[in-house]
């Protein structure tokens, strides 16, 4: 058991939010910050929900702080479900019985990683050391959203924290693996971002026509691994044709 | 099989079905008709399930020519000029094409998207069950992006069934009808208030991931940095510059900026049809009364086949004949060759 287990068990729970997104949804709010023990909270009600499904309840959408539930009003109002969900999320956090880890290979630094070396200025380290750094982090997978597959980790070491860019980029290539404020992130599809871009993983969290389509689940365990740049193209050229390339490591 | 060819088309055009919800936790997003009652409508009409895959045409022109064999379609939603080789084609009305024979719409009028629903749907290849354009998550068939001109739906052969004619449900004028929140205590009385109280309109910089609000200035008690959470159609986000942004069927699933309210769902297609620069305001109901709408919408659509009506008969379709006469001149109700089409330079195009 994870020593932030046994943190976030010590504290007394925070109460939750239930608050109405539209005539629809619902939004479970267990903190407004990102909050590693309310993306716990998050996960195990999603989990719960998962178990013992909720007549008329359609979907939920965890993120770093809220689990939104969409579901059928002309199955459940509002009122009922909000007291179901309300009971369910003051529940303790059981431990995750089953967490996959996942290894993805990352190309740092270069064409693949264009902010590398501003990265490590910034934080007047060398670009080695930044990659050493990202390398070394045991990351969670806090949500997924915006875009298909775009994994929200966290996790992230307080030395690699900085604001995001200024002005966020229109176009970011796909697999960018970057970082922005407190999180770190595996993006699939190329699309804007604001976030500081350390490498590229061949890696396709999304991918039509393979299964699973989705490769990663909110709350998988993710570590990264270096790759050079002829392995990443390789790489690329085999999650194309519907490789997985990830690893599954026994956790 | 016969093929509907794209013969011109303007941009904010694609084919649309009911979307792909389920997957929203990987972060796609449902995408889907803007206007479910249009949809539905449109459907109905050529005998297909409310929600088959159907051309959703954006607010500029488009022609389209059947080729191969007779197919028979219907329009919906926003108002437009329509012809077969000049013979005026109505709305809300089932027609159809001989093989050849192009259809030509114009801009659209007092609306944004217009249906065009085709007998038997669009013959494609559905991902996560739906045909639905999803162009950034390269979804959606038979083309996974927006239709241009040169491209070619496979459908079916018309039927030779009787055309016939829908008496829709009329569509309340008012307000748009919003539930506050969820982040509505990221706002003090007066903003709220103020959102309440404006008129708003649609900027020409719109899309089917979001509407952006012209309007007053809502200004945050916190600032605009929340942490990212879930979106639904309908939020109502408010970023930095207090210029709200309603999130529309192609929207991120999650989002970073503070949501003072959501558009009730019942009121959702009709606010994707208010075109841009036209003045509307929102008012703020309750949750029972949401539902209750949500209900009655959902009825609507279920009892649309019962709406239908044959069209051989002198029973006339007075909506669409007005509708034909927006330029004023006389019209003689029972020969449609007389109906005045105005020019699209005399309609007042979103721009």
């Amino acid at each position: 058991m994870r020593p932030e287990f046994l943190r976030i068990m010590a504290q007394p729970l925070a109460p939750s939010r239930l608050l109405p997104s539209g005539d629809s949804a619902i939004t479970v709010e267990f903190s407004r910050n990102v909050d590693d023990a309310a993306n716990q909270r998050v996960l195990a009600l999603d989990r719960i929900l998962a178990r013992d499904p909720i007549a008329g309840v359609t979907e939920t959408v965890p993120t770093y702080r809220s689990l939104l539930v969409h579901y059928d009003p002309l199955v459940i109002g509002f009122d009922a479900l909000s007291e179901k969900l309300a009971a369910l999320a003051e529940l303790p956090v059981p431990p995750a019985t089953v967490t996959r880890r996942w290894r993805i290979p990352v190309a740092y630094g270069g064409e693949h990683g264009i902010d590398l070396e501003d990265v490590a200025k910034t934080l007047n380290a060398t670009p080695d050391d930044i990659v050493a750094r990202h390398v070394a982090g045991d990351y969670r997978v806090a949500m997924i959203g915006f875009t298909p597959g775009w994994s929200y980790l966290s996790g992230l070491e307080d030395s690699l924290q900085m604001p995001r860019l200024q002005n966020p980029r229109l176009l970011t290539p796909a697999g960018t693996i970057s970082i922005g404020g407190v999180q770190a992130g595996v993006q699939c599809l190329a699309g804007p971002s604001g976030w500081h871009l350390l490498g590229r993983t061949a890696v396709r969290t999304y991918q039509l026509h393979r299964e699973p389509t989705f490769l990663l689940e909110p709350g998988d365990r993710v570590t990264f691994s270096v790759v050079d740049h002829k392995t990443f193209a390789e790489q690329d050229r085999a999650a194309a044709a519907g490789e997985i390339i990830a690893e599954l490591m026994a956790s | 099989m016969s093929r509907l060819a794209v013969t011109s088309i303007g941009p904010a055009s694609s084919v649309q079905d009911g979307g792909r919800p389920g997957s929203q936790r990987y972060g796609l997003v449902p995408s889907g008709a803007m206007d479910h009652l249009a949809l539905a409508a449109a459907n109905v009409l050529v005998g297909n399930p409310p929600f088959t895959a159907a051309i959703e045409i954006g607010p500029f022109g488009a022609s389209l020519t059947a080729r191969g064999g007779a197919v028979r379609v219907a329009l919906s939603g926003a108002a437009r000029d329509t012809d077969i080789a000049k013979r005026p084609v109505a709305f809300d009305t089932s027609v159809t094409l001989a093989d050849g024979d192009t259809l030509t719409l114009g801009f659209a009028r007092g609306g944004s998207f217009s249906y065009l629903a085709i007998e038997g749907g669009v013959q494609g290849e559905p991902m996560f069950d739906s045909l639905a354009v999803n162009a950034r998550a390269g979804l959606g068939s038979p083309y996974p992006r927006p239709l241009q001109a040169g491209d070619e739906l496979q459908v079916a052969d018309a039927s030779g069934v009787a055309e016939r004619r829908i008496d829709l449900p009329s569509v309340a004028n008012g307000p748009i009808r919003v539930l506050l929140g969820p982040q509505d205590d990221e706002f003090g009385d007066d903003m709220k208030r103020l959102f309440l109280d404006s008129e708003w309109k649609i900027s020409a910089t719109s899309d089917r991931m979001g509407y952006r609000l012209e309007g007053a200035v809502i200004r945050h008690l916190h600032g605009h940095n929340i942490v990212s959470d879930g979106t639904v159609n309908g939020s109502i986000q408010v970023p930095g510059n207090g210029s709200p942004i309603v999130l529309m069927r192609d929207r991120g699933t999650s989002g970073g900026y503070p949501k003072i309210a959501t558009v009730i769902s019942a009121d959702f297609g009709r606010f994707a049809q208010i075109p841009a620069g036209r003045g509307f305001r929102f008012k703020a109901i309750g949750m029972a009364e949401a539902q209750a709408a949500l209900r009655n919408f959902v009825k609507e659509i279920a009892t649309l086949p019962d709406r239908l009506r044959d069209i051989e008969s002198f029973d006339l379709n007075l909506e669409a004949l007005q509708d034909a006469n927006v330029a004023g001149s006389a019209i003689s109700a029972v020969d449609a060759q007389t109906w005045q089409v105005p020019s699209s330079a005399e309609t007042v195009t979103p721009d």
